[in-house]
């Protein structure tokens, strides 16, 4: 089983002790230690901790792409707020008759929009199945199509960057629209159960928060495991000298095709974990900002190593929450000062950061590849 | 004694020189003639004197012939002077004088004598108001007042109008004159009348065209339809040119925005993300100058034009060796930090100056439009940037081909270590480009400042456009940023009308993808030695 691959490596091993013991940390200091006691954890920072392990599984998924692939994809944003979009169409069809306006089956903003039917693309998401299918399925298709086109033209390097932005920036777009069907500018939320459990329990978010961490350490070791594999190995190569892979008989685009879907897909349940756990999906995920966000975390945590994603990202988030609380204003000036700090002075990352540390050469990793990506 | 005679005739000059100017003011001045002979007793005498004050083409005509009109016009009692009554409630009643239009004061009622008008007059002076602008000296005005009378005309004023007609000498006012007399003749249903009409532009025109149309003579009505659908022709025509206008202007903005990221990004291979904030750099200098030079928009502009150039270029210099000279050869880590960049220039904005928009004042001579004809007007502020964006182009092709800096450049870009073994020093090269890419940023700033607000996000809306049209017309090309800026701002505006702006901006955003996987070098692909870097 090439899946259970990655359990004999060590750092894997590691990555999922301190994943799963924190998830079990937390969960028992949530339940088991009266609130007021200092070791207490709340149910709003289990929600805060769930967000920031989505966010997690959307950076691994862009660590994928990115650090063994070499396509700096500005786009992922994309994919992790369409996979949010199926989750959230799916919560807003089991609000059923308890919205505002109380129409059995169309959302609120679409009585408020006089619609009289569901578009039909809206069918089917009342179904947890079909929903949850859809959340993997609709980046998993935009993905395939976009890179088909894109990977088959040839299309890489910064050019391939800055078209998978304009795809984000066109999708932004789209969903601002009200004619799109999906609450336009307010989006989607007043979400009220997921597969029967009432979204407002503490119960429910704890148990969001459990799968979300579970999500991560599977996304995680699909990850490794495709990595690991053979098919890895040639991504790696695709990354390091494309035009060689090419001259040995690899066909590159479809490696590096397989590879993008993948990473979309994980980004979709990324997104459709975050949804839930936020309780709002609106059409601002889209914005190119947000996807050139999480290239940071990656950056920040190191790329190519996977776990670095995680940790970039948990830090990053963590920064901003306690930025945007204490000081707004110094936050965007915080963020920027990151991007330049982190692409000038630590090209590896936290992570490349921890391996100097700790005696051991570093592993070898994107600055050659980075120096062969041609400038056209 | 003897002294006497000799000093005669100084002191009567004396007393002249003294006297005139009253005297003149008084009887020197046509107004007080005309203004005698309107206070006749007969209203035939004041029939012709209202005709006499119409032709003399005096400023203050319309003045009195209103305040006439109202029973405003007074004398004195006495026979004095005329005044205009502003306010006829009360016993006092607060004047002007007729004659130098200055507040003369509250005068009692009882000392003044009402001018009377009968009906006949009343409709004389309505025509006559009406017409009044037409006898003025400035054809301009001329031109505005016959407008006016498009579809307004009545029976009483065809004769005057003739008249008019007739004596005028602009081509421009008598063309309008007689379209004027010939919607009143189509009114009366005369099919002659829709020959004079044809291929007017004109909103009334049109009007009375089509209300022509729905008459009950089949004749006129046939004959009115065949205008306007002729007119709507024309129209369509005029439409096309409009939308082609905007477009180009929007084409403009586009071009001026790319062109300095074709430079910095297409020439040097270098991604600046932080570009569009150096066009908001460009922008708010632009303001910073209205507020260092109050109340003088034009010089302001003027001379925000180098002075946005230098604060941008400045500003690229210091992100070039700040950030960029460390990434060299690392496309995508430049990415990431020059967005870093423009994430701190945006904020330090806000901090500074304030996150909301401010206005910048445009001057005079850029505000209003260039009438082409009467269904196609242009606003000159675009037409001024669509200018600006092509004499920035044309500049920089100059410094690209004709200057020895465009040679090092070119040199640089193709084979830097060969270049550098022929004694051409890079970094110096490196540094002069991207300024001079981020200084034209800055230009596009000011451009743009006179056609949106000024705000912290002004460069966002911007960046990822500037990078499509790069990219579109082909990376390292300036030709190809100015076709691709120009064409797809055509594009939008052509797609706008039947999609709606977001979504005319989506088809493009999404064509440019498209065409992108099928040209992936753009409209025009480098050739050569350079194309393989």
């Amino acid at each position: 089983m090439w899946l259970l691959q990655p359990f004999n490596e060590r750092a894997t091993r590691r990555f999922l002790g301190v994943l799963l013991a924190c998830l079990a940390l937390v969960t028992v200091f949530h339940l088991a230690v009266p609130a007021g006691h200092p070791l207490h954890v709340s149910a709003y920072t289990v929600t805060l901790l769930g967000k920031y392990l989505s966010y997690a599984l959307l950076a691994v998924a862009v660590d994928l792409v990115w650090g063994y692939l070499g396509i700096l994809s500005l786009g992922h944003g994309a994919f992790f707020a369409l996979g949010g979009y199926a989750m959230g169409m799916y919560l807003m069809r089991q609000i059923g008759d308890r919205g505002t306006y109380g129409d059995p089956v169309l959302p609120d903003f679409m009585v408020f929009l006089n619609w009289d039917s569901l578009p039909w693309y809206w069918l089917g998401f009342d179904i947890p199945g079909f929903a949850f299918l859809m959340v993997m399925l609709v980046p998993g298709a935009l993905a395939l199509v976009f890179g088909f086109l894109a990977f088959r033209s040839r299309v890489t390097g910064v050019y391939l960057s800055i078209i998978t932005q304009a795809m984000t920036f066109a999708l932004m777009l789209a969903f601002f629209r009200n004619e799109m069907g999906f609450g336009g500018n307010n989006g989607l939320t007043d979400f009220r159960e997921l597969l029967g459990f009432d979204l407002r329990t503490d119960a429910t978010r704890l148990g969001l928060f459990v799968a979300t961490g579970l999500a991560l350490a599977l996304g995680y070791v699909l990850c490794r495991a495709i990595v690991a594999s053979k098919l890895g190995r040639v991504s790696v190569a695709c990354r390091d000298a494309e035009a060689r892979t090419r001259f040995l008989g690899y066909r590159v685009e479809r490696f590096q095709l397989f590879v993008f879907v993948v990473s979309a897909m994980l980004a979709g349940v990324a997104g459709a974990l975050y949804v839930p756990q936020v309780g709002i999906i609106n059409p601002s995920e889209f914005s190119p900002i947000f996807s050139i966000e999480i290239v940071l975390w990656v950056a920040l945590g190191g790329r190519g190593t996977l776990y670095g994603a995680v940790i970039g990202a948990l830090l990053v988030n963590y920064a901003k929450t306690v930025f945007t609380g204490a000081m707004p204003d110094a936050w965007l000036f915080a963020l920027g000062g990151m991007f330049v700090l982190v692409t000038v002075f630590l090209p590896r990352g936290v992570a490349g950061l921890l391996s100097y540390r700790l005696g051991r050469k570093p592993a070898r990793q994107d600055d050659s590849s980075t120096s062969q990506e041609a400038m056209p | 004694m003897r002294m006497l005679p000799r000093l005669l005739p100084g002191l009567l000059c004396l007393c002249l020189l003294i006297g005139l100017p009253l005297a003149a003011q008084a009887q020197d001045d046509p107004g007080q003639a005309l203004l005698e002979s309107i206070a006749a007793d007969s209203y035939a005498e004041k029939g012709e004197a209202i005709e006499a004050i119409i032709a003399s083409g005096d400023e203050r005509s319309r003045r009195w012939l209103e305040a006439l009109l109202d029973g405003k016009l007074q004398r004195h009692k006495d026979g004095g002077g005329f005044v205009i009554v502003l306010e006829n409630r009360g016993r006092n009643w607060p004047v002007v004088d007729a004659l130098s239009l200055e507040g003369a004061g509250e005068m009692s009622r009882r000392d003044l004598d009402r001018i009377g008008i009968n009906n006949a007059l009343r409709g004389q002076l309505q025509s006559a108001l009406a017409v009044l602008d037409l006898y003025k000296d400035d054809a301009g005005d001329r031109r505005e007042a016959a407008r006016e009378l498009l579809g307004s005309v009545d029976a009483a004023m065809v004769e005057p109008l003739r008249d008019l007609v007739a004596g005028e000498d602009d081509a421009e006012v008598r063309r309008l004159l007689e379209q004027a007399l010939a919607i009143h003749r189509l009114d009366e249903g005369e099919i002659a009348a829709i020959t004079e009409l044809e291929g007017s532009l004109n909103g009334r025109v049109r009007a009375a065209l089509s209300s022509a149309a729905r008459s009950d003579d089949p004749d006129l009505a046939d004959a009115a339809m065949a205008a306007l659908a002729d007119i709507e022709q024309k129209m369509k025509l005029n439409r096309g040119l409009e939308t082609l206008y905007f477009g180009l202007s929007l084409g403009s903005v586009l071009v001026l925005a790319a062109i300095g990221l074709a430079i910095t990004f297409g020439v040097m291979g270098v991604i600046n993300m932080a570009h569009g904030e150096l066009i908001m750099l460009g922008a708010y200098t632009t303001w910073a100058m209205q507020q260092l030079l109050p109340g003088q928009p034009g010089l302001a502009l003027v001379v925000s034009i180098p002075a946005g150039f230098l604060v941008a270029a400045l500003a690229g210099i210091a992100i070039e060796r700040g950030v960029i000279q460390f990434l060299k050869g690392r496309p995508l880590e430049t990415l990431l930090a020059t967005f870093g960049v423009s994430l701190i220039l945006q904020q330090l904005v806000r901090t500074v100056i304030s996150p909301q928009n401010r206005s910048v004042v445009s001057p005079d001579w850029m505000s209003g439009s260039l009438m082409i004809n009467e269904g196609l007007s242009l606003t000159l502020n675009r037409l001024f940037v669509l200018g600006f964006a092509l004499v920035v182009f044309a500049c920089l092709m100059l410094v690209m081909r004709r200057t020895r800096l465009g040679l090092e450049v070119r040199a640089v870009t193709q084979n830097r270590a060969m270049a550098r073994c022929m004694g051409i020093r890079a970094t110096r090269v490196d540094i002069l480009t991207f300024a001079l890419g981020s200084g034209v940023a800055g230009l596009a700033g000011v451009a743009l400042s006179q056609l949106t607000n000024v705000g912290p996000n002004l460069g966002q809306n911007y960046i990822i456009d500037s990078f499509m049209v790069v990219v579109f017309g082909g990376v390292g090309n300036l030709w190809g940023t100015l076709v691709a800026g120009l064409s797809l701002g055509v594009i939008n505006q052509v797609l706008e009308p039947w999609a709606g702006a977001v979504l005319a901006k989506i088809i493009v955003l999404v064509f440019i993808i498209l065409f992108i996987q099928k040209r992936p070098r753009g409209l025009f692909p480098q050739k050569g030695r350079a194309a393989e870097g």
